[in-house]
């Protein structure tokens, strides 16, 4: 299956060589370019179909400068050579034609940054807005707020892909490997969304091609960016700014709805999110408790601390044998709720409900080679809040 | 012109004459490891930083193999994560200060003092002091690696907060190699701006000095503006993680960004340091091998000045998406694409001095030549970036690493490799083997091509940078770009041995120019070069015959 994957296919390979050439580019429609993936999708928005147009426009003007510059090049270095008994001139200087080749570029680029201006004017407004999304980068995963409504997620990796990076055949099997996550990002079409940019850590870039929407979530600091979004989708992307170990694995998953489907789902988010939190109210059982947290533990704890517990001496501590996860459980409680300030390790009280956080705190006191034997229920938590 | 063809020779055989007399009394080197270690003279250590350059090269060049072999396949195969993004960094840290810049720096102490007819460097012990940091800071820099918790992982632009509050221990060694680096870096730059100002032939002006003179004296200037931005970049850093200073730090008043307007404010001009001795080798050797003068010599030189004027306030284009206001993003944006003009006049220049010359392409030509195509083409993909609205889509994927890796490898890179090959001979006395050599150069510029050219269908089609593993959709064409990758590695074991062979057997150089049609002062000292030249300053008919911008009627 894999194997199929890596197989080039003729075509490809002739028009990968072709491409390198360059010019031949020039008679091949720009279908070809998309389905080969050698170029920007036009995308949803219209934005990311303005952006496709500014940069179709600086590519046929370089590929006329490209074809300008070297076809004179090419042409001395064919007939111009001392092997052809070409005698050199003697020219080595005009005024006029390096006026010529200083203002000619000039206007070009005038005339590109007219568009140029107009789009990005139109992008940076992002007044008007239906709805607004906060957007939080996390080392490594995206928290998704709807402001006003109440529903707030995270979104991780999901288990598939996780568990495919060192299995091929996983691979082959997941057509969005890497590319997927196990809470999408749910918007409505035909609304102007605002998205607002943030970041708990390090920095973070949120990007989506479709979208045409690339912003930088600084920590501290509020960015922002808008989509309106035509096409009902789902549309991926992954986060552009180096953030650390797991850059790679915190892809972004957006699937846009009918304005009708968008508000049945919020529905049932809302909906959901009560339910999750009414059962940190009741007692759990110990294997109740063991099975969520693991669950908990392999998607928030597992890709610092190691599947095992085992961490990564020097950069994030083992949880077998922690002084934490072995020793008082108000300590462990404490800096899974609070976290350690300037560290990878977050305030994880923010991001879990009661019931996930007495889970997984329970596993790691009972598992991973450690056997405290303690419980810990959601209600403790609750009081420690 | 008063002064016919016979005077001239005269004064070329009189140099020669007396390096001959000279030569072997007490200005020789001194035996053993130590004249290396103690040596003032611009030959030797322009010798050693070249050999460090070399080094440092096939050191960064063993990581990239790790990156790009870790991205042959989709998955997690060879390397952990926060291994590849140590690789990552470390690479483009070492190309960078280890490789790039000391190659050009070496260049200049073996060239500029025989370029405008000085004995030697004008500060010849600081010179001694500006090289032999630099292995011990490379050393330091690597050391990092060895270190618990691993070395930095964090890019090479080093972003704060990842590299302050969230970085590895050995954060702070790599601190001070960075400062050990510019340290040297600056040194080199003083001395190159001192030796053409004080130590340039009496009768040589400004503007009859060879483009690679001009161009590094423009360059040093940039060095010494540029280089203590970033030590004050990384000391910002030391007292953030030290000494509980929060610049870069939001919760303490600070701001992550500002590091990014600091870094980039010395990081833009950086990029030219990299790029305008390139200009320079390639306006050498052009005229040499189309046997024709350069054309438009002056406006070279005031499209370099722009060039290094506009570097410093374009900074910002490496940061449309950081939360720049849209006041900021036109500004950069005009400001960026302003310098396509000035660089569009250099290549316009290159390809007109070609333009009915009498050319023959002898390995120097062919690598100038394909700096010219393959430095074009970074620059398209520059203007591209340079427009703020595009850029949403090419920042920080693989379009931007095809771009950089087109200005840094088939640019600069491409110049160096140029240079060696069109000075070798003068310096060592001995031809190295052109066919070889040819060889050499369509084995690299083949695969460089397939190693860059898809990465920028990759950086389109979605593929971020410095990421371990990918989806895929990206696998062809990673596969084909590891592949280039692997076959451009390869071609630098050839190229050591072309270069071994040339300095060991190669073929005995006798006449003084090497090339048959090259101009310049460097040909007339006699092949190979004699430990001390130029102890008389050269006459100024020599000067105005051996400038390869002004054509003097019946010299050569």
């Amino acid at each position: 299956m894999l194997g199929n994957r890596f197989l080039l296919h003729p075509k490809k390979v002739s028009f990968f060589f072709k491409s390198l050439s360059f010019l031949p580019l020039f008679f091949i429609s720009q279908n070809a370019f998309a389905e080969f993936g050698l170029n920007l999708p036009k995308g949803v928005t219209s934005i990311s179909r303005d952006i496709y147009g500014l940069h179709m426009l600086i590519f046929w003007v370089c590929v006329g400068i490209a074809i300008l510059v070297f076809g004179v090049m090419t042409w001395s270095m064919i007939f111009h050579r001392k092997s052809r008994g070409a005698v050199a001139s003697n020219f080595h200087e005009s005024t006029a034609v390096e006026l010529v080749w200083t203002l000619a570029p000039l206007a070009v680029l005038i005339a590109i940054a007219f568009p140029a201006t107009k789009v990005l004017i139109d992008l940076e407004n992002t007044e008007r807005a239906d709805m607004t999304v906060k957007i939080t980068g996390y080392q490594w995963k995206w928290e998704y707020e709807y402001m006003n409504e109440g529903v707030s997620f995270f979104s991780n990796l999901d288990k598939a892909s996780r568990d495919a990076t060192g299995d091929a055949e996983a691979r082959a099997n997941h057509a969005n490997y890497l590319l997927d996550v196990d809470n999408r990002l749910v918007l409505p079409t035909g609304k102007r969304i605002r998205f607002l940019m943030t970041s708990n850590d390090v920095i973070h870039s949120w990007w989506v091609r479709e979208l045409g929407v690339k912003q930088d979530a600084n920590p501290g600091f509020i960015n922002d960016s808008w989509a309106k979004i035509d096409v009902p989708g789902v549309y991926r992307g992954q986060c552009t700014e180096l953030c650390g170990k797991d850059h790679g694995f915190m892809p972004i998953v957006v699937e846009a709805k009918s304005e009708a489907d968008y508000q049945k789902w919020l529905e049932n988010k809302k909906v959901e999110q009560k339910a999750a939190a009414a059962a940190g109210d009741r007692e759990w059982t110990k294997d109740e408790l063991m099975v969520q947290g693991q669950k908990v533990y392999s998607s928030t704890c597992a890709s610092c601390h190691g599947v095992t517990g085992q961490g990564v001496p020097g950069a994030f501590p083992a949880i077998t044998g922690s002084p934490f996860a072995s020793g008082d459980i108000k300590a462990h409680i404490g800096i899974v709720m609070n976290g350690k300030a300037g560290t990878a390790m977050q305030a994880f009280g923010k991001q879990l409900s009661d019931s996930d956080l007495a889970a997984v705190i329970t596993f790691e006191r009972n598992a991973l080679n450690n056997h405290t034997g303690d419980l810990v229920q959601p209600a403790t938590i609750k009081s420690a809040r | 012109m008063s002064t016919t063809t016979t005077d001239l020779q005269n004064e070329i055989d009189a140099i020669e004459g007396s390096h001959i007399s000279h030569n072997d009394h007490h200005h020789g080197p001194e035996k053993g490891l130590m004249r290396w270690v103690k040596t003032t003279n611009h030959k030797d250590i322009g010798t050693l930083y070249i050999w460090f350059a070399f080094t440092m090269l096939l050191i960064g060049g063993a990581m990239a193999m790790v990156i790009r072999a870790e991205l042959f396949q989709p998955g997690l195969q060879l390397v952990e994560p926060q291994f590849f993004n140590q690789m990552t960094t470390l690479h483009g840290l070492i190309m960078v200060f280890g490789a790039i810049m000391p190659a050009f720096v070496g260049l200049a102490n073996w060239q500029i003092p025989l370029m405008i007819g000085a004995k030697d460097m004008a500060l010849p012990r600081m010179n001694n002091w500006s090289f032999w940091i630099l292995p011990f800071a490379g050393a330091m820099l690597l050391s990092t690696m060895f270190m618990q918790g691993g070395g930095p992982a964090f890019g090479w632009t080093f972003y704060a907060p990842l590299s302050t509050t969230f970085a590895p221990a050995s954060t702070d060694y790599f601190i001070f190699a960075i400062h050990m680096l510019g340290f040297s870096s600056i040194m080199g730059a003083i001395n190159v701006i001192a030796t053409i100002m004080n130590m340039r032939a009496p009768d040589m002006k400004l503007m009859d000095m060879p483009l690679f003179v001009w161009t590094w004296f423009i360059t040093a200037f940039l060095l010494i503006a540029a280089m203590p931005v970033l030590a004050g970049a990384v000391t910002m850093m030391l007292t953030d993680r030290n000494f509980g200073t929060s610049f870069f730090d939001a919760a303490g008043g600070g701001d992550p960004v500002l590091f990014q307007h600091i870094f980039w404010f010395f990081g833009h001009p950086e990029v030219y340091i990299m790029i305008l001795p390139a200009f320079g080798i390639v306006s050498q050797i052009i005229p040499t091998f189309a046997r024709k003068p350069l054309f438009g010599y002056s406006s070279m030189v005031y499209a370099t000045a722009s060039i290094a004027l506009l570097s410093f306030v374009v900074w910002g284009h490496h940061m449309f998406l950081a939360g720049m206001p849209i006041g900021g993003q036109l500004y950069f944006m005009y400001a960026t694409i302003l310098i396509s003009v000035p660089t569009g006049v250099k290549v316009f220049n290159w390809v007109t001095t070609m333009w009915r010359g009498s050319m023959s392409f002898e390995t120097p030509m062919l690598w100038a030549v394909a700096f010219v195509i393959l430095f074009t083409i970074g620059g398209f993909s520059g203007l591209m970036l340079g427009i703020a609205p595009a850029d949403i889509q090419y920042q920080d994927t693989y379009f931007v690493v095809a771009h950089f890796h087109y200005v840094l490898v088939t640019g600069a890179l491409f110049s160096i490799i140029a240079a060696v090959f069109y000075w070798l001979p003068k310096w060592c006395g001995r031809m190295y083997n052109e066919k070889l050599a040819k060889i050499h150069f369509w084995w690299a510029i083949i695969s460089v091509n397939v190693l860059f050219f898809p990465q920028h269908f990759l950086g389109l089609a979605g593929m971020p940078r410095r990421i371990p593993d990918y989806s895929l959709q990206f696998a062809d064409f990673n596969m084909i770009s590891s592949i280039g990758g692997f076959a451009f590695g390869a071609s630098f074991i050839l190229l050591t041995y072309i270069i071994v062979d040339c300095i060991r057997n190669g073929e005995p150089v006798k006449d003084a120019r090497v090339w048959e049609s090259a101009k310049g002062l460097e040909w007339t000292v006699p092949t190979p070069a004699p430990y001390h030249t130029f102890d008389k300053p050269p006459s100024k008919e020599l000067i105005l015959a051996e400038s390869s911008h002004i054509h003097v009627e019946g010299v050569h």
